[in-house]
């Protein structure tokens, strides 16, 4: 394992279920700060809740998840707090309709009173500006394109100064022209450094910018390697099937 | 609701129904009481020993209770809704759940009549109360079952995605609700909230039940004095007719700014 920095995540024998349909059956892995991991798999095999089960957005039925060596899973730990230190990125963006863009990166910083006003607004704009999407910090996100919506999103959990961003499928509902824009903004984003897991079908990014690759399939991770190895060398054959289908 | 034509096209109805309704009045009343003319008779039902009072008096009581009862039937209908949607979405509250859905069924199940019968007759029974407060509490708690429902269903229709939006961000679900999602809903729910504050202004005619001089009542009164039913009436219909349309008027306002925002 590439381990780049100190351990940040650590899941053990982390399991979900939905009434009778298991879906997580045990997954135990490790994530070092500065890693960026991609998550792979076909549809329904639970990578999507694996991804929403590290802030409790869906509440695991049994394992542990520990995040900067706090079980999230206690009942006793203010999730809230947790999340703060966790960004998340959604497939369908999810920005605020009722504010601007600009107050849509604000609310957090400021209603968890991390930053003063003062503060929050200059942060807004230095992250608009990195992504040269200023000139539309007073719009609404409905007059924005997919792409840009999606880029504000990410900026929108970068202002919080989180540790580690979990991306959930983010250029799925965008449409093909608008997938690079947002491809260019988180491979920038690995390479300063943050901590990144993405669930994604975009297997040449995977490859590219991954430092290691995950793929789940029936509730488990049943392989995981670099993306070297992973993609030209695989070894297990339900990933070798799934292999030659996508790529 | 009645929102679909354009401003303009509101007004011009409300307009020709006014001038039929007077040309009505002008040719069908004289006719109709021997002798009497328009004038005359305007004068005897309006004028003459101040009637025109009942009507003031009747209009305030129905305009004040209708406030207060939808401010009442607001309040407590989001803390209804709010009690119901934690409910579902956390499963917390099982038992204020319980209380709200058992306060739905009875409220929704029967007549607001007898709603406000029983809460003068049976509970305030033994109270020297004014009758104004009397019916504002029986109009609110029965409005506020209604609103309850609507601002559930708005809430409702605001996607998950928005929630985990705001908790993925570290929101406390308090803060999540004020600032994202319930604006998003009152903007979904609007027309449906002002059509509950209509059907509520319509609905507090009945106030005349418990003694309380109401428009309908103040109407009524007028008719039992004047044995002259027309005139009063048709007055009070015309009464209402026009505080909706105004409401109507900024409602519609309303809607356009907010869909603008």
């Amino acid at each position: 394992m590439p381990a780049k920095g100190n351990v940040l995540i650590e899941v053990k024998g982390l399991r979900k279920s939905f009434g009778d349909n298991e879906v997580l059956k045990g997954i135990d892995t490790t994530v070092c700060e500065g890693e960026v991991i991609a998550i792979v798999g076909p549809s329904g095999c639970g990578k999507s809740t694996f991804l929403r089960s590290l802030n409790l957005l869906e509440v695991p039925t049994g394992g542990q998840i520990l995040f900067e060596g706090v079980d999230i899973t206690d009942k006793s730990v203010n999730i809230n707090k947790m999340r703060e230190k966790i960004g998340m990125v959604f497939q369908q963006f999810n920005l605020f309709p009722n504010m601007t863009v600009k107050e849509n990166i604000m609310l957090a910083p400021v209603r968890l009173k991390i930053m003063s006003k003062e503060e929050a607004s200059k942060k807004a704009d230095e992250l608009l500006k990195r992504i040269g999407l200023s000139d539309k910090a007073d719009a609404r996100p409905s007059q924005l394109s997919g792409g840009q919506q999606q880029r504000i999103a990410i900026i929108r959990s970068l202002a919080m100064n989180p540790d580690v961003m979990l991306f959930d499928e983010p250029t799925s509902a965008l449409d093909p022209e608008m997938v690079g824009e947002v491809l260019s903004l988180m491979k920038d984003l690995a390479e300063s450094g943050m901590t990144m897991m993405i669930v994604t079908h975009e297997m040449g990014f995977a490859r590219e910018v991954a430092d290691r690759v995950f793929f789940i399939n029936d509730g488990v991770i049943q392989e995981e390697n670099t993306p070297q190895e992973f993609f030209s060398n695989p070894k297990n054959p339900r990933l070798k099937e799934f292999l030659s289908k996508v790529l | 609701m009645v929102l679909e034509f354009s401003k303009k096209s509101a007004l011009k109805a409300f307009i020709a129904v006014l001038a039929v309704l007077l040309l009505v009045t002008v040719v069908v009343s004289p006719a109709a009481a021997e002798g009497q003319t328009f004038t005359e008779k305007f004068y005897q039902n309006f004028i003459e020993d101040d009637r025109y009072q009942y009507l003031l008096t009747g209009l305030q009581n129905t305009l004040i209770i209708t406030f207060f009862s939808l401010i009442l039937g607001l309040v407590l209908g989001s803390l209804i809704a709010v009690v119901r949607t934690v409910h579902d979405m956390k499963g917390k509250l099982k038992l204020l759940n319980l209380v709200c859905c058992g306060y739905l069924t009875v409220i929704r199940g029967t007549p607001v009549l007898i709603q406000l019968l029983i809460i003068y007759f049976v509970i305030f029974a033994s109270v020297d109360i004014a009758l104004v407060p009397v019916a504002i509490v029986a109009f609110g708690l029965n409005s506020a079952a209604y609103i309850a429902e609507i601002i559930r269903a708005g809430i409702n229709a605001v996607p998950k995605g928005q929630f985990e939006a705001g908790s993925s961000l570290g929101l406390p679900f308090a803060i999540t609700m004020i600032t994202i999602i319930l604006p998003q809903a009152v903007k979904n729910i609007l027309p449906a909230l002002c059509n509950e504050g209509i059907v509520l202004l319509k609905e507090t005619s009945v106030s005349g039940y418990i003694g309380l001089i109401d428009l309908t009542k103040g109407g009524d009164i007028i008719r039992s004095q004047t044995y002259e039913a027309f005139m009063p009436y048709i007055a009070v219909a015309l009464i209402y007719l026009t505080v909706v349309v105004i409401l109507t008027h900024f409602v519609k306002k309303l809607e356009v700014k907010l869909n603008a925002s």
